[in-house]
């Protein structure tokens, strides 16, 4: 089954009830995508499924085949997501960040605080209480 | 204010573009060869003998362990004995360890079948009602009669406070390897050295042939304090047993159901004032549920008791309290550590006096708040640190309190406000006996901080570095922090009690300090060639003057306090009794701000953690388990659930901590559910025990 | 511990023709939509079917239309898809609203009203929308097809008419008239099972006040509150449709909540649906 992460073309062998999260991490090496839960609830494993934020320890890989699968190591390392993250506080422990990230990629060009917090309600953090994020994010996508 | 290179500038963390580009290693994401997969077989009953255990698969490939393959002693060694790594015949409650299976194929792990039976026995899950206490406190002084029949009123009133989950993203995690004649154990975890002792103990095996090494790790708050020694203990076991690495992490049911949680509280005050307010003696009663086993329920109910009185002068003051045993899975650290409970207890006590007294709560408090030269319950002498008046008038002055008072009365909406402090560093002796040490290298790369302080989101990495760079007078960039690896690191102690800048860091600026007095008007780089390398190694010293007898719980606690004051704002829902905090505001005084916006993060993380122990996080224990573990019934606040944040930080310097800094990581969480429960009251919904969730309120109102 | 995959089987359809045959023929099977709550209880260990059949690429059962008067929508549409819709936003407003309080945006895209449905849960948020829109579920079987209205279409706690060899395809709505309300009580704001969840409409026929209500969390199986409806459609007084709806319902004690809070808060909300839904 074919299926392409951060735009590379992927064979995938896993069994096709797999949890996408868990195809990333063993089968493709990209532990960047984390789980916290598997349950769906604190998003720390959100991937960007066709420019979708979607839980990928609910996803069986057979649902993603053809599709373009977006991780965290696919933002390439300076994104300004990623710049923001460090620079304004956004990530302290960092286990929740890759897929606090992902979600933020998918808010859109300028979100606004109303969109920022409706669109990351989906990831828990335990650490930042949310309000370094929001000005991570701000910072990120203001012009 | 001097200028600074480091010290007081929002520098980049170290490990912060490791977080953000997914390069950072967690446990879980390090590849080990050659794997065994550990699953703990558990009890299922809280009380009783084991009877029989049946093994109801084909063992090819399984290694079993059971208490006889314990090496050593067959205890997590902490401060008591009580506890078993695996229980032997008997189990105390449900979610025990019994027995440990592992294999390479997962598969095969998750569908073997043991079946155990007990002779199960009457448990106990009340607290009050227990027999066995695991600590008792009293704390006297003055005399509690005088001032009783000073007061022209007495207020009494009983608080309670129920479990909290620690909720790290990342749950517990370790792998143990067997090599070199013993075992090197990589993991999620707090305290190097916890672990480290706890493996000795465990194994038999002398101090250097046991390693520890702290991976990357997603959140602690306490819950990674202690009971990383279980689930190493056992993953040790394993790979000692077996010969091969040994991957034992949880997945988040277990970890909620069998880690440790924050101690359960009720606690009685009985309360003596005067008609204008300042308060003639206090009466306090504490317990603490401590679980099945000790753990760390002594030094929990330390803190909590030291800190019961709240931050308030008052010359007759009687507080006793206890930690008992239920069988319940232990309880242990959660950031604030008996803290929170206390001074929620005596914060939403303040109210119901205003109240009674029909009197501004900011100005009972203002009349009771201790100022310099002022003594605390145990007859501390407060210095000239002290911030209690300066962060209440901030606070009380940025959201307008009083005036809201009077324009909320009426409407759904309430404010409420809780002054509070909190102690940092080990209580009293703790300091002393710990004996910490950090060193820092001069090598061929640089200067090397090595301390077995972990970084756990907190900053410790980059706090520590703009300590020592400041110090020696070199960029922040040039100073490089070691792992906390058992290893290289000497034991600074352990990654808790707010104690990491105040204690550790203050150790790190001695060693810069002579470091920079050795390397003269050299650079590092400059020195090394000429010279080569050195390592400075400082131990605590305790600054003079401080005093502390165990016995009478008298003298100096803490070597300095950090002042805060919350203020909330509440909207109560009439038709869903759904209360929402819509605003909030924190001054919080911490002697000096290293990193302002990493000390932001301390305050604006263990705020939201607060509001959610004030209104969401309820942990439902049926018959002795935790019935909703799991996320979509344990419930922590999400984006939506964080009203808006409004920081302020004070700085009033500690002349023992570096650049004046106190601890910072718990105080945050003592103040938001005492403010939150006045907020409540304030819009006519009186209640005294947390959470308190919709149904608490609807019955509160009807 | 988490459930394993070795063992499963998953089918993979190429068309609705496709997976209704194999439905019959290669049953049993259960059908995966959007995987939100099924692979909750694989993560768990507590899933016990073994077979499945993927769903996922029938477009067929994708889609939101106009078809005649009704309102046509695919069992596949994803709650973000609904969110999204002018159609949906235009004649079903309160399903749109139901949408927006699912989850987060992860579940939003992934989830579906096909699978709300037949997951068949009490607290479905979507559930009580389609009973007080009267929306009929469209079920489809190798040998053709079968309509039922969804007030019929739940018999007992998770148990629906469905067979098992019947694949729910989409819904129809009927012109729905009147104001529509929606207000789901969760556990927090975001992310939350409904302690309690209500769906409702102030139709008026001829004058006369014809209101549908309907909620969820608060019996079995989600509820048509046809008892109350008829109270306050009568020009009973507020207080006693009140008394009525607090004994038309039958919540229970749970993890979530309790027997009396849901009483209440049913009472409260059948208040606030009056108040709000009858506003011009």
């Amino acid at each position: 089954m074919k299926v392409t992460v951060n735009r590379k073309t992927v064979t995938v062998k896993a069994h096709p009830l797999t949890r996408l999260l868990d195809v990333l991490r063993e089968e493709c090496g990209l532990t960047g995508t984390k789980e916290g839960c598997g349950e769906g609830e604190c998003g720390a494993c959100t991937v960007l499924v066709d420019g979708e934020a979607v839980n990928s320890c609910l996803v069986p890989v057979a649902q993603v085949k053809g599709t373009r699968i977006t991780t965290i190591e696919g933002l390439g390392g300076s994104h300004p997501l990623q710049r923001a993250f460090v620079e304004h506080g956004g990530a302290q422990c960092g286990i929740c960040t890759p897929g606090m990230i992902m979600a933020a990629t998918a808010l859109g060009p300028r979100p606004s605080l109303d969109e920022i917090r409706t669109g990351l309600a989906g990831n828990l953090c335990r650490c930042t209480g949310y309000a370094a994020i929001y000005r991570s994010v701000q910072r990120a996508t203001k012009r | 204010m001097p200028i600074r290179r480091a010290v007081g500038r929002n520098v980049l963390r170290k490990e912060g573009h490791e977080k953000v580009t997914g390069l950072a290693r967690y446990i879980d994401d390090i590849r080990f060869k050659d794997v065994l997969y550990v699953r703990t077989i558990r009890s299922t009953v809280a009380a009783g003998e084991i009877a029989d255990i049946n093994y109801h698969f084909d063992r090819t490939g399984f290694t079993v362990i059971d208490y006889r393959d314990i090496p050593g002693r067959n205890i997590v060694a902490l401060i008591d004995e009580d506890q078993p790594c695996l229980a032997t015949t008997r189990v105390r409650h449900i979610a025990e360890p019994i027995l440990l299976l592992a294999h390479s194929d997962r598969t095969r792990l998750a569908a073997a079948e043991v079946a155990i039976t007990y002779r199960e026995t009457t448990p106990n899950f009340d607290p009050e009602r227990s027999t066995l206490s695991f600590k008792t406190i009293a704390i006297e002084k003055g005399q509690l009669d005088r001032g009783m029949a000073e007061a022209d009123v007495v207020v009494d009133g009983e608080y309670r406070a129920g479990h909290q989950e620690q909720l790290y993203i990342e749950p517990n995690g370790v792998v143990a390897v067997p090599e070199n004649g013993g075992v090197t154990l990589y993991g999620s975890l707090q305290c190097p050295y916890y672990v480290h002792r706890a493996l000795t103990v465990l194994l038999n095996l002398p101090a250097e042939k046991v390693r520890v090494i702290q991976t990357e790790t997603g959140g602690g708050f306490g819950g990674k304090e202690e009971y990383p020694s279980m689930i190493a203990g056992h993953a040790a076991l394993m790979a000692m047993k077996s010969g091969r690495p040994a991957k034992l992490i949880y997945d988040r049911v277990e970890d909620m159901l069998a880690t440790t949680k924050r101690h359960p509280a009720i606690v009685r005050h009985r309360t003596g004032v005067k008609k204008d307010g300042r308060l003639t003696a206090m009466e306090i009663d504490v317990v603490l549920d401590g679980g099945a086993y000790a753990t760390l329920s002594a030094v929990v109910l330390s803190r909590g008791m030291i800190h019961a009185s709240g931050p308030y002068r008052c010359d007759h003051v009687r507080a006793r309290g206890r930690a008992t045993m239920t069988n319940t899975p232990p309880n242990g650290a959660f950031r604030g550590f008996g803290a929170p409970q206390t001074q929620f207890a005596i914060e939403a006590h303040m109210d119901v006096i205003a109240d009674r007294l029909g009197i501004d709560p900011l100005r009972l408090r203002e009349r009771n708040a201790l100022r310099p030269g002022d003594t605390t319950a145990t007859g501390q002498k407060v210095g000239k640190d002290c911030s209690a008046l300066q962060v209440l008038r901030e606070a009380g002055r940025r959201t307008s309190f009083s005036k809201k008072r009077k324009t909320f009365k009426g409407s759904n909406r309430g404010i409420g406000l809780s002054l509070f402090f909190h102690g940092s560093g080990f209580t009293g002796g703790g300091e002393v006996k710990l004996a910490s040490k950090a060193s820092l290298a001069l090598t061929e790369r640089g200067v090397q901080i090595r301390v077995a302080s972990t970084e756990i989101g907190q900053g410790t990495r980059t706090m520590h570095a703009q300590i020592v760079a400041e110090t020696l007078g070199i960029p922040y960039d040039q100073v490089d922090v070691s792992i906390a690896d058992t290893a290289t690191v000497p034991d600074s102690g352990p990654t808790v009690a707010s104690r990491t800048c105040m204690i550790v860091g203050r150790l790190l600026e001695r060693c810069a300090e002579e470091m920079r007095g050795r390397l003269g008007r050299n650079t590092p780089a400059a020195y090394f060639k000429k010279h080569g390398g050195f390592v400075v190694t400082k131990q605590y010293e305790k600054p003079p003057g401080l005093e502390w007898d165990d016995e009478t719980y008298r003298g100096d606690a803490y070597g300095s306090y950090g002042w805060a004051c919350d203020v909330v704002e509440v909207e109560v829902d009439p038709i869903t009794y759904q209360a929402t905090p819509v605003a909030f505001t924190t001054v919080h005084e911490i002697g000096c701000a290293i990193h302002p916006m990493l000390a932001a993060g301390q305050i604006e993380g263990g705020s939201s953690q607060g509001l959610g122990y004030a209104l969401l996080e309820e942990v439902v224990m049926r018959g002795g388990k935790m019935a909703n573990a799991q996320l979509t019934n344990y419930i922590i606040p999400t984006t939506l659930d964080t009203p808006p944040m409004t920081t302020k930080i004070l700085e009033n310097p500690y002349k023992h901590g570096p650049f004046g800094a106190k601890g910072v990581g718990e105080m945050p969480i003592d103040g938001p559910a005492p403010a939150v429960v006045n907020a409540l009251r304030h819009a006519g919904v009186v209640v005294s025990e947390i959470p308190a969730t919709p149904e608490k309120i609807m019955k509160a109102m009807l | 511990m988490q459930g394993t995959i070795a063992g499963r089987e998953l089918l993979q359809p190429r068309s609705l023709g496709d997976a209704v045959k194999m439905l019959r023929d290669e049953g049993p099977l259960v059908p995966l939509a959007g995987c939100t709550d099924l692979y909750v209880a694989l993560n768990f260990g507590t899933l016990r079917p073994t077979r499945f059949l993927n769903l996922w690429n029938l477009d067929a059962l994708r889609g939101i239309e106009t078809r005649g008067n009704a309102l046509r929508i695919g069992a596949l549409t994803t709650y973000t898809e609904i969110m999204k819709s002018a159609a949906i936003r235009r004649r079903l407003p309160m399903l749109a609203a139901a949408a927006r309080e699912i989850g987060g945006v992860q579940i939003q895209n992934r989830g579906t009203i096909g699978g709300n449905v037949a997951n068949a849960s009490p607290a479905g948020d979507t559930l009580p929308v389609l009973l007080a829109a009267d929306a009929v579920v469209v079920l489809r079987h190798a040998a053709g097809t079968r309509r039922v209205p969804m007030t019929s279409f739940y018999t007992g706690y998770r148990q629906s008419v469905a067979r098992l060899d019947e694949l729910i395809v989409g819904f129809e709505i009927p012109p729905v008239r009147g104001r529509q309300w929606f207000r789901k009580v969760g556990t927090r704001a975001a992310q939350a099972i409904a302690k309690i969840v209500v769906a409702g409409v102030w139709d008026t026929v001829r004058g006369e006040a014809r209101p549908r209500l309907a909620m969820g969390s608060v019996a079995p199986t989600p509820l048509r509150l046809s008892q109350t409806e008829r109270a306050l459609g009568s020009g009973a007084s507020l207080a006693d449709a009140q008394q009525i709806v607090q004994r038309e319902i039958a919540p229970i004690d749970d993890l979530r909540s309790t027997a009396e809070y849901r009483r209440q808060v049913a009472a409260n909300l059948v208040g606030q649906f009056y108040g709000e839904a009858r506003k011009r």
